[in-house]
C-alpha cells in the first residue's frame, strides 16, 4: 500500500495534509508527500512515477471540483485509472456527491475524524490486489 | 482530581499562592502598565485612553464587491480594514493566468493592476482609515499600489497608516504564499520596510505573525518564540543595511492568536512583551521606548472553531475576544462562526464585530489596565511561559537561527510534528472540544442548516479577466515595458526596488508582470519537503 498525499492548486495550508501523512505512516502505510502548490499534471506524474495505489488530495481553497477533475482526467490520460483518488479539506457537504460523480473514490469533508480517514486507507490496502 | 495541563504542556496546579512567585522581583519583572518591560501592557491607562481597533478580515470577489462589504462594516462601527486577497494575487499571478483558474476572487479580492486598487478604496479616505493588507510574497507591489492610490487621493504621506503583513519568514513556515527563494524574499521585506520608514512614517511595514504558525499546529510557547525569532531576524536584516534600530523598530507590529486557555494566552502575551522589550533594549540597544513595545493584533484562531454545531463558535469567539482584551492587544479580529465552512457571510461578520463591541462596552474587560496583573496564577504562568519561550528560542538557535531553520525545513517539520501531537491529544480527549470529543450531539454536520455557504461566482472571475484585458489595451504599453525592464535590471543589483516597483505600478503594469520581472532574476523557492 503506497499513498501520495498531494496539495494541488495555490492553497498553502498543509496542516491537514501533513497530519494525515503522519497518521498513515504510523499506521504502516508508505507515504509520499508532494509539497505545496503542485499542478494537477505534476501530481499525476508523481503518482505514476511513484507507483502509488491512492492519491489523497488536500484542498482548502474551495477549488476542489476543478482540481479533482484535472487530476482524474490526467490519470485516465496516462492509463493509470487504477490509482484511486480521495479528497479532503474544506469540502462542503453539498460537494461530496458531485466529487463522487467525477470519479473520486472517497471524500473527507470538514470534521472527518482522523481515525476514519486512516481506516479507509487501511481497508483499501487490505483489498488491494 | 482531574488532570489539567497548559497547551504548552506544563501541568497546572489546583491552586496558586505567593510561594509560586518566590524569588522574583515584581518591580523588575512586572512593573507598571506603559513602563518597561511592559509586562502589563504598552500604555499606562490602556483601553481607558484608547480602545482596541476592530479590524475584521474581509475580501472576496471583485474589488467593487469588497469595497461594498468594507462600507457595510464601517457603517456598523468597524473603524479599520483588514484586506483579504485571492490566492492568485497573493502569489503574483494575473487573473487570466492558467494557474489562477478557479481561484480568481475566491478567498479574497482579485488585484491585477492599480485600477483594481483604485476601485477597492473608492470613497474610503486613506488619510483617515487604517488598512491592513494581508499580503506577503507580493507585499512590495501591492503596498506600492496602495501608496499610489493614497497619493492619487491627495493623502499626505505622513497620514497614511497601512500595515502590509510583509512577513515572508512565517509564510515559509506556515501559510505558503512564498514565491522567490528565501534570500531575495528577505530583500523585498527589507526594501519595503526601508522605503516605508523614510516616506510613510506612520505605516507599519511589517507585521510579524506567530498567528499562522500556531494555526499550522505549533504550541503557545512556540508561537511566541518563533514570532520573536522572526522579529529578531528582520531587525538584524535592517541593521545590516545600516539603518539605526530606532529608525524602523517603532513601526514593527505583531499578529498573534488568542484561542485556547484564556490564562495561558494572557500569560503568553505578558511574557512576550517582556522578552521583546528586553531584546530590543538590551540586545539591539534601542533607546526610543517606542522601539521596545510589542504592539499586536490579537485574535483569529479559526482552527479552534468546529464544523460540529457551528453556532457554538460564536461563544468560542467571545472567549477569544475576552482573552485578547485581557492580554492587552491593540487591534482585535475574530474568526466568524461559519469559518470552518465557508467565506464569511455578512451576518457572520456582523456577529464577530458585535462580539468585540460587547466585550468592549458591556463586559468590563476594558475598564482597567491588565486586570489580571498580580494574580498568583497569571504571574506564575507568565514566568512559566517566559521560561518555555526562552527554551524554544534556544531550540531555534540550535537549528541555526530562524532563517536557516526555514531553509532546511527543520522548523516546518517541527510544526507538523506538533500538529500531529495536537490531533492525538484531541483524539484522546486530553484537549477537550465540546461537540467533537465530549458532549457530542446527534445532529450530523450535514444536517446543519445554520450556515449560509458562499457561492463562488464564475461570472465574477470572468469580469475580472475582462477588466484586465481592457486595462492592458488602454495603458501606455511602452511606459509599462520600460518600467518592468528597469525593475529587472535593478533586481540584479542591490538597490531598493520600491521606486522601480512604484513606477511599474503607476504605469499599470500587472501584478503578474511585476512578479515575472523579479522572478526572472530571483528564481523560485524550492520547498524542503519534510514531515
Amino acid at each position: 500500500m503506497k499513498v501520495l498525499i498531494a496539495k494541488p492548486g495555490l492553497d498553502g495550508h498543509d496542516r491537514g495534509a501533513k497530519v494525515v501523512a503522519q497518521a498513515l505512516r504510523d499506521a504502516g502505510v508508505e507515504v509520499v508527500y508532494s509539497g505545496l502548490k503542485r499542478t494537477p499534471e505534476e501530481i499525476v506524474q508523481e503518482a505514476v512515477q511513484e507507483d502509488v495505489d491512492v492519491v489523497g488530495l488536500s484542498i482548502l481553497s474551495g477549488a476542489h471540483l476543478l482540481l479533482a477533475r484535472r487530476v482524474l482526467e490526467g490519470l485516465r490520460g496516462q492509463g493509470a485509472d487504477e490509482i484511486k483518488v480521495v479528497v479532503g479539506g474544506i469540502i462542503p457537504p453539498r460537494d461530496v456527491e458531485p466529487l463522487r460523480a467525477l470519479g473520486v473514490h472517497r471524500v473527507f469533508p470538514m470534521g472527518t475524524a482522523l481515525a476514519d480517514i486512516v481506516k479507509v486507507f487501511k481497508d483499501e490496502g487490505d483489498t488491494a490486489p | 482530581m482531574r488532570d489539567a495541563k497548559l497547551h504548552a504542556g506544563t501541568p497546572i496546579k489546583p491552586v496558586y499562592g505567593p510561594e509560586d512567585l518566590a524569588g522574583r522581583d515584581p518591580a523588575q519583572d512586572i512593573g507598571r502598565p506603559g513602563e518597561y518591560p511592559y509586562t502589563r501592557g504598552i500604555h499606562a491607562a490602556m483601553y481607558r485612553d484608547r480602545l482596541w481597533t476592530m479590524r475584521q478580515y474581509i475580501g472576496f470577489g471583485t474589488p467593487a464587491e469588497t469595497n461594498a462589504r468594507f462600507k457595510y462594516l464601517m457603517a456598523h462601527g468597524q473603524d479599520a480594514l483588514n484586506v483579504a486577497f485571492d490566492l492568485p494575487t497573493q502569489l503574483g499571478l494575473d487573473s487570466d493566468d492558467p494557474r489562477a483558474e478557479g481561484e480568481v476572487g475566491r478567498v479574497g479580492m482579485a488585484i491585477d493592476t492599480l485600477a483594481d486598487m483604485e476601485e477597492a478604496f473608492a470613497g474610503i479616505p486613506l488619510d483617515r482609515v487604517s488598512v491592513s493588507l494581508t499580503i506577503n510574497g507580493m507585499a512590495a507591489p501591492i503596498t506600492a499600489m496602495y501608496y499610489a492610490v493614497a497619493e492619487a487621493q491627495g493623502a499626505a504621506p505622513d497620514r497614511v497608516v497601512t500595515t502590509p503583513q510583509n512577513d515572508i519568514l512565517k509564510e515559509f513556515v506556515a501559510r505558503g504564499t512564498w514565491v522567490y527563494p528565501v534570500e531575495p524574499s528577505l530583500r523585498l521585506v527589507a526594501d519595503l520596510i526601508e522605503f516605508s520608514a523614510t516616506r510613510y512614517p506612520r505605516s507599519n511595514p511589517v507585521s510579524v505573525c506567530g498567528y499562522h504558525i500556531r494555526e499550522a499546529g505549533c504550541t503557545t510557547a512556540q508561537e511566541m518564540a518563533y514570532g520573536l525569532a522572526i522579529a529578531k531576524a528582520y531587525v538584524e536584516l535592517m541593521l545590516a543595511r545600516g539603518m539605526a534600530v530606532d529608525a524602523f523598530a517603532p513601526r514593527i507590529s505583531f499578529n498573534f492568536t488568542a484561542w485556547g486557555k484564556i490564562f495561558e494566552e494572557v500569560a503568553k502575551f505578558r511574557a512576550g512583551r517582556r522578552l521583546y522589550a528586553r531584546m530590543l533594549r538590551e540586545t539591539f540597544g534601542a533607546t526610543n521606548p517606542k522601539s521596545w513595545v510589542f504592539r499586536s493584533l490579537i485574535g483569529g484562531g479559526g482552527s479552534a472553531f468546529t464544523v460540529q454545531e457551528p453556532e457554538n463558535n460564536i461563544v468560542r469567539g467571545a472567549y477569544i475576544a475576552l482573552a485578547a482584551a485581557l492580554a492587552g492587544g491593540q487591534t482585535m479580529a475574530l474568526p466568524t462562526y461559519d469559518e470552518a465552512y465557508t467565506i464569511p457571510s455578512a451576518k457572520a461578520q456582523l456577529i464577530a464585530l458585535r462580539t468585540m463591541q460587547i466585550c468592549a462596552e458591556e463586559s468590563g474587560a476594558a475598564d482597567t489596565a491588565d486586570p489580571l496583573g498580580g494574580s498568583y496564577y497569571v504571574e506564575a504562568l507568565t514566568n512559566e511561559m517566559e521560561r518555555l519561550i526562552v527554551e524554544e528560542l534556544a531550540h531555534v538557535e540550535r537549528m541555526g537561527g530562524i532563517v536557516e531553520a526555514v531553509k532546511s525545513g527543520a522548523i516546518q517539520a517541527e510544526v507538523a510534528r506538533q500538529a500531529y501531537l495536537f490531533e492525538q491529544k484531541l483524539n484522546s480527549g486530553e484537549i477537550a472540544k465540546v461537540g467533537v470529543n465530549c458532549y457530542v450531539g446527534d445532529a450530523a454536520a450535514e444536517a446543519d442548516a445554520a450556515v449560509e455557504l458562499y457561492a463562488f461566482d464564475q461570472t465574477v472571475a470572468d469580469a475580472q479577466v475582462a477588466k484586465l484585458a481592457k486595462i492592458r489595451g488602454a495603458r501606455d504599453d511602452r511606459a509599462a515595458r520600460a518600467a518592468l525592464r528597469r525593475l529587472t535590471d535593478e533586481a540584479r543589483g542591490d538597490t531598493n526596488l520600491m521606486p522601480a516597483i512604484m513606477e511599474a505600478v503607476k504605469a499599470y503594469a500587472t501584478l503578474g508582470e511585476i512578479n515575472r520581472a523579479m522572478k526572472d532574476v530571483f528564481g523560485e523557492h524550492k520547498e524542503p519537503v519534510k514531515f
